[in-house]
């Protein structure tokens, strides 16, 4: 039945209050209260220039960015066969596609981080396995360096970058492909001039999403990463855990939120635009 | 793209591989947890259940399963009945800023869990509310909260609100029209937000990291505090239970649609 405006708002009311109290007032309150202990705005200021002036800050934002873009590529390079095979099968070949990308999206991050880990280690199955195949003499080093942060980040963040290319890929009329190529377009261009085109939106939506994912990350590059793999996310919780220093933690937490909330804007904008709905 | 068969072939193979490599991680680690082996080779030389063993002969861990459980089954019933009423208001309301509210309601699954995390430990620890399961499974509630709400407004949104008049005009009260026609309808829906507002929960680590403390530690907590020190087997028996549990209840949603459809 059509609502009141009381008992509309009267049943958004609970969600609304557990969110407020339990994700914005402390969000708020904490960078706040972290700043404010400082004391008055020049004292702010002056921690603000100190901590993200210094070169292990930058460094680490820098990294971070880096990593995440890295992370977002091999994602679409990785990504974009697979949704193609995804949008174009149908039956026990789609269902058995689908559950190769949907099984590990909702298994637990650490359970497929700890998989990598067990993978590339040292002794791991990886190395063993090139070396009894005779490719190489020594262990490679895969873990705990960069190599292992790119390998566990992209594995985690694949499915999004499936999921979302996916749906863009769906919605392409391959009628459009048949004509292209009906009046001689070689199989190449046929993609480049249309089916690229036509399924762009979902390539921005989807780098978008794994970007943004990305650069918020903290499991996998805490267990695979090495010292010199620090991400923003893990310098948050390193700033409170090991040296309580509350003001540089909530300092960089304005860094996180402001790079992620600007991608979130363009993303949702876009989005709109190209008529998909919510999420 | 019509094309030459070798171009089809080449696709197949690299569709192929990057599936077998997609699954490769999460079926390793299954089989490695029933190794005997001194360390984790794949695959195994001898088998036997000793990791189990020492999982479920293990104080510490078969609290922190009991610990996931439990916080798991209030985070579900909470952000389902939270997230129901919500949907069911902006479905049927007409509010102004409709558009604002869901963007909200949505905000916890782009603010990086870290944030969330941090904010709320800052929040919990001036309040002794560290190591309180019933707090962990609320915080987790706001995780699962979005992912539910899309669920069932996608569901709410397939009933017809004349089915809701009918009964009306035929001497049902408002709470009779929840209870005999919306309820039945969105039941499906209904239970695949309790499922994946169970698997979020279950799975979640940062939260549950900063909040736990040693009193409420969850499985993927013990799982972290344990992989800080090594890359010990009994992770790989603990991990395949995780993995038992998600395909479980993919498995039960997925049945559940096909009888429904």
């Amino acid at each position: 039945m059509p609502l009141g405006r009381l008992s509309q708002w009267l049943l958004l009311a609970p969600a609304l209050a557990l969110l407020s109290a339990l994700f914005l007032v402390p969000i708020v309150w904490f960078i706040a209260g972290s700043l404010a202990s400082l004391g008055g705005a020049s004292e702010i200021w002056g921690e603000t220039q100190r901590t993200l002036g210094s070169t292990a800050i930058v460094k680490t934002i820098l990294n971070t960015n880096v990593i995440a873009l890295t992370v977002t590529l091999f994602a679409l390079l990785l990504g974009y066969p697979m949704s193609f095979a995804l949008s174009r099968l149908k039956g026990a070949a789609f269902t058995l596609v689908l559950v190769c990308i949907v099984l590990p999206y909702f298994t637990s991050i650490i359970v497929r981080t700890y998989a990598w880990m067990v993978l590339l280690g040292r002794r791991g199955i990886v190395n063993d396995m090139l070396l009894s195949l005779g490719l190489i003499d020594q262990p490679l080093a895969l873990l705990y360096n960069r190599t292992g942060v790119i390998i566990g980040m992209t594995y985690v963040l694949l499915p999004y970058m499936v999921l979302t290319l996916y749906a863009a890929m769906k919605a392409v009329d391959m009628r459009l492909l048949q004509a292209a190529e009906g009046m001689g377009a070689r199989p190449f261009e046929v993609f480049r001039r249309v089916f690229l085109p036509l399924t762009m939106h979902g390539v921005l939506a989807g780098c978008l999403i794994v970007f943004i994912l990305a650069i918020g990350y903290f499991i996998t590059p805490a267990l695979m990463g090495g010292p010199s793999d620090m991400m923003m996310a893990m310098l948050i919780e390193r700033e409170i855990e090991l040296s309580q220093n509350w003001p540089a933690a909530a300092l960089m937490t304005i860094v996180l939120l402001a790079i992620t909330l600007a991608l979130y804007s363009i993303y949702s904008r876009f989005n709109d635009q190209s008529g998909a709905e919510g999420f | 793209m019509g094309g030459f068969s070798i171009r089809k072939a080449v696709l197949g193979a690299i569709v192929v591989l990057l599936c077998a490599v997609m699954l490769a991680p999460i079926v390793i680690v299954a089989v490695v947890s029933f190794s005997g082996d001194a360390y984790l080779k794949f695959p195994p030389e001898l088998y036997s259940l000793e990791w189990y063993e020492r999982f479920l002969g293990n104080a510490r861990w078969t609290m922190a399963l009991w610990n996931s459980v439990l916080v798991a089954a209030i985070t579900c019933i909470c952000s389902t009945a939270l997230a129901f009423l919500a949907a069911y208001g902006m479905i049927r309301g007409n509010m102004p800023f409709r558009r604002v509210i869901t963007a909200l309601l949505l905000m916890p699954l782009i603010v990086p869990h870290v944030v969330t995390a941090v904010a709320l430990y800052f929040l919990s620890a001036r309040f002794g509310m560290i190591g309180v399961r019933p707090w962990i499974a609320l915080a987790h509630s706001v995780i699962a909260l979005p992912v539910v709400l899309i669920i069932l407004q996608s569901a709410l949104k397939t009933v017809d609100v004349n089915l809701e008049r009918a009964a009306m005009i035929c001497g049902c009260n408002r709470f009779g029209v929840f209870h005999r026609v919306v309820l039945p309808l969105t039941a499906p829906a209904i239970i695949s937000s309790l499922l994946f507002a169970f698997l979020t929960s279950f799975d979640e680590l940062v939260i549950s990291l900063f909040l736990a403390g040693i009193r409420a530690e969850t499985l993927p907590v013990r799982m972290w505090n344990s992989l800080m020190l090594q890359v010990e087997p009994t992770i790989a028996a603990v991990s395949t239970l995780l993995i038992v549990v998600t395909s479980t209840a993919l498995l039960a949603e997925w049945a559940l649609r096909r009888r429904t459809a």
